[in-house]
């Protein structure tokens, strides 16, 4: 009897080969004819952005509506957020999570055919980037012009939805508050030498460089650069990283964005021995960037879309941004949280985000000066 | 697997003059050098690891023998970008360790970034590639070749250099392969210890310009270092024979005696061990109990867990159902042919994984929609990625598999079918083992095609551990962190109680 049950195991272990071969020749076969197949849907025309779009949209089409949002913020942040927007709407939300750069190139390669509705990212440069390639519609002014001008796309067709200042944060250990300078060029001193951090690769800090550009002129910038590279100026990968670093002594300062610090001190307790630094004399040191979000011309959910947007400019989303993740609310009669200084006491530039788009620019700069050697 | 060179192509032509600047200047080729250098040092450090650890865990009397295989391979595991930041909290300058140390009147730790930490990070996650492919060779080796040597008067030390090691040489240029390729393509520790590598470049490009012109126009010059890599493994085999002529012995072979060379085969056990496992495994302990003792509150993850195990299992078995036919062809059938097929299969492993996922989102989304964003979709994504770890595990198993057995079968009267049923698929077994284990471990922590091409919502531990770690939660990412590393171990038991 083995001997029979046997052969059956074996011809049954047998097929799997027969399939996979058949399973390959069929992934051929429709690689090799997919451009004809294709063809078909990328040709239907665009729904043109249209500036006059309806802002209330109907109710009906919403619930049925399935919203897919490709999210460059972070899960941990903003999941809970969505979270209530499905339950105030209705409205059903698929969330694709990345990085802020990997989902707008996502959203590039996918072309017209991209599932997305909408992106909404943690810098205003990749916001552009997607702007740049024509990819958002215009945006109905009654979402627009809930932000100050300096925080939405010149053209209307992104809105920053929560700021972020630039801020040094200090090793409270090594450092008196009171000996920090009072701008980003007292850091030139080499007194600094070897003590400061950066993360040139970073988009936030990116931005910082294309304002300090834009502000005070090229030769300027590169002349700050070389400052910090002649002090060792250490790099890290993100800001998170600084802060980590910062903690633990590795260096007595650097350049970040300023909510990292108050989750590690949520995390860690008040003893973690590092706090953040607000440049009293502004300028680029200073700079206030926002995440912000845009609605993909080729998204099916438009309406829906446009709900969102809405939801995440409301006094609810706000006050989340401001008491959750320790952001700035961009809109009126929301209040920052008492953690952190208010807006209107930070010296920020004046400077508008549309006015950073040189980010190759940035990069060339921070290519030439070796900022990316720089270990 | 060529799509990823096709996308690379396609995007490269689109490329201005900008584009070829960053091609041809001077900063390029010392990141290109920087690369290399790293590659060769890695490669060479994990053979130096891997082949005695391999041979100590098969081959002796080691006490513990099981247990130090499933501890030396388990860092195999440890995402990049956990172990990095692990190593960069223990060892850096104002690290755990100077903190342990302070007392002793330690202010600050040696510096651990750039190329040294790099090389070490690199080397503590991708060793045991080699322990894993060496043993296999070393299990499937004819014993009496050993015994042959010792009895013709050879010492020990001499059997090994002349006769083990040659014929090992297989599984060790498929295990190097995998290191060196690893390396050359790794993004995670290069970053986090800051050294200039040349993915670092690539990432630099899509992450501040958004221009995939240029980066593509860097991917084809990592391409190009693939295949050259490619080319010097091949010199190493050359034409010789690894199986055995004659019909020699089935049996398993004595394992040699340690006697006094115990200690410090231990000890070397132990020093392995500590760096590469306990060592990040202690802080991610911390980083848990931190968020407990913070009040921290830990979601189910229970999902996740299950997504991890199905996309990496699916993975493992979609490569080695593949790797089959392939690395039969390239051994039995050699051919320019089936050369090109089978060492085709390594471009994707040698490309960082957001290049490979982009030209699958590319090619997906534009010309497969129904697939685009679906699970099978990804599991072909792990397969053009993480394939050679099945096929170089599965050819060097052939290698040392005589022809003459498969002949005999067919000249006694099997038909084709009933030939690899009942011959080849049993002498392959162990290949199939190790190359199906490496594909679930590698693919079990992959990161940037997971979060481009999975199912929306298809959340997987690994994606837990970024999202949570990327936003500086590292308690939060303790949690999935560790029991990624409790899945994995449990996998590498039921791979070893295979091996008997």
């Amino acid at each position: 009897m083995s001997k029979r049950h046997e052969s059956r195991v074996r011809t049954r272990l047998h097929t799997p080969f027969l399939f996979i071969l058949f399973a390959l020749l069929a992934t051929l076969a429709l690689t090799a004819c997919q451009p004809v197949a294709t063809e078909s849907p990328t040709s239907q025309a665009e729904p043109q952005p249209d500036p006059e779009a309806p802002s209330q949209p109907e109710p009906e089409d919403l619930s049925a509506a399935k919203l897919v949002i490709y999210s460059g913020r972070n899960e941990n942040l903003v999941g809970p957020l969505i979270e209530q927007f499905e339950q105030k709407s209705g409205i059903e939300v698929a969330v694709r999570y990345g990085g802020t750069a990997e989902m707008a190139a996502t959203i590039l390669e996918e072309g017209k055919n991209s599932p997305a509705d909408v992106f909404y990212g943690q810098d205003a440069g990749a916001l552009a980037a997607l702007s740049s390639a024509g990819r958002f519609m215009t945006l109905p002014d009654d979402i627009l012009t809930r932000v100050p001008g300096k925080f939405r796309s010149r053209q209307g067709d992104w809105v920053g939805t929560s700021g972020r200042a630039r801020v040094v944060v200090y090793n409270t250990n090594h450092v008196d508050e009171a000996d920090l300078p009072d701008s980003i060029w007292g850091f030139a001193d080499p007194a600094w030498k070897g003590r400061l951090g950066w993360a040139p690769t970073n988009g936030s800090f990116q931005a910082f460089v294309t304002a300090l550009r834009a502000l005070e002129g090229e030769e300027r910038a590169r002349e700050w650069l070389e400052a910090m590279l002649a002090n060792e100026i250490r790099s890290y990968p993100k800001n998170s990283a600084i802060v980590e670093a910062v903690g633990r002594g590795e260096i007595d300062a650097g350049f970040v964005n300023h909510y990292y610090l108050l989750r590690f001190l949520a995390e860690q307790g008040d003893d973690f021995p590092a706090r953040n630094y607000y440049l009293p004399a502004g300028g680029a040191g200073s700079l206030i960037n926002v995440a912000g979000a845009g609605i993909l011309n080729t998204g099916k959910h438009h309406p829906a879309a446009q709900a969102f947007l809405e939801f995440l400019l409301s006094p609810a989303a706000q006050g989340y941004f401001a008491e959750t993740t320790n952001e700035y609310p961009l809109i009126e009669g929301v209040s920052t949280s008492d953690k952190l200084p208010p807006l209107e006491q930070i010296k920020t530039p004046d400077i508008d985000l549309n006015d950073l788009e040189d980010l190759q620019g940035t990069l060339e700069l921070l290519q030439e000066v070796g900022a990316f050697d720089s270990m | 697997m060529l799509l990823p060179l096709a996308y690379l192509l396609i995007r490269a032509t689109g490329a201005g003059a900008a584009a070829l600047d960053v091609l041809f200047n001077s900063r390029t080729l010392r990141v290109l050098i920087n690369s290399v250098a790293i590659t060769a040092t890695v490669t060479t450090l994990a053979a130096l690891w891997g082949v005695p650890l391999a041979w100590l865990t098969t081959r002796t009397d080691l006490p513990g023998r099981k247990i130090w295989t499933a501890l030396v391979v388990l860092p195999l595991v440890i995402p990049s970008y956990v172990g990095g930041f692990a190593l960069v909290a223990s060892l850096g300058p104002k690290g755990m360790l100077q903190e342990a140390l302070a007392p002793l009147g330690v202010e600050r730790l040696p510096e651990i970034y750039g190329f040294v930490g790099a090389t070490y990070a690199l080397l503590l996650f991708t060793y045991p590639y080699l322990v894993l492919t060496v043993r296999a060779g070393l299990q499937r080796m004819d014993p009496s070749l050993e015994e042959a040597a010792r009895g013709l008067g050879y010492s020990p030390w001499q059997t090994f250099w002349r006769v083990t090691l040659p014929a090992l040489r297989p599984s060790l240029a498929a295990g190097a392969l995998l290191v060196a390729l690893y390396t050359l393509s790794d993004f995670g520790a290069v970053s986090l210890l800051r050294f200039n590598s040349f993915t670092r470049a690539i990432y630099i490009q899509y992450q501040s310009s958004f221009d995939r012109s240029a980066a593509a126009v860097l991917s084809l010059v990592l391409v190009t270092m693939t295949i050259l890599v490619l080319v010097a493994e091949r010199r190493t085999q050359g034409r010789a024979r690894y199986h055995r002529l004659s019909g020699g012995v089935g049996r398993k072979s004595r394992p040699v005696r340690l006697g006094r060379w115990k200690w410090p085969a231990l000890a070397f056990c132990a020093f392995v061990v500590t760096a590469a496992l306990i060592a990040p495994f202690t802080v991610v302990l911390i980083w848990f109990a931190r968020g407990v003792i913070a009040g921290e509150t830990f979601a189910p993850m229970w999902e996740a867990a299950w997504h991890s195990i199905e996309a990496a299992s699916l993975a493992a078995l979609a490569a080695v159902l593949l790797g089959v036919p392939v690395a039969y062809l390239s051994v039995r059938f050699p051919s320019r042919f089936a050369t090109v097929v089978e060492r085709s299969a390594y471009i994707g492993y040698g490309l960082p994984g957001i290049v490979v996922a982009l030209s699958l989102v590319f090619f997906g989304a534009n010309y497969l929609p129904i697939l685009y964003q679906t699970l099978p979709m990804l599991v072909f994504a792990y397969v053009v990625l993480f394939m050679p770890q099945a096929l170089g595990a599965l050819r060097a198993n052939l290698l040392q598999t005589s022809p003459r057995l498969e002949e005999a079968a067919r000249s006694l009267g099997l038909n084709p079918r009933r030939v690899w049923v009942r011959v080849n698929l049993p002498l392959l077994r162990p290949g199939l083992w190790a190359g199906a284990a490496l594909v679930f471990l590698t693919t079990i922590k992959e990161l940037p095609a997971t979060l481009l091409l999975a199912p929306t919502g298809f959340d997987t531990l690994a994606t837990q551990i970024w999202s949570a770690s990327a936003e500086a939660f590292f308690a939060r990412a303790a949690a999935p962190a560790l029991l990624l590393l409790a899945i994995s171990a449990l996998s590498i038991f039921i791979l070893l109680s295979q091996e008997e």
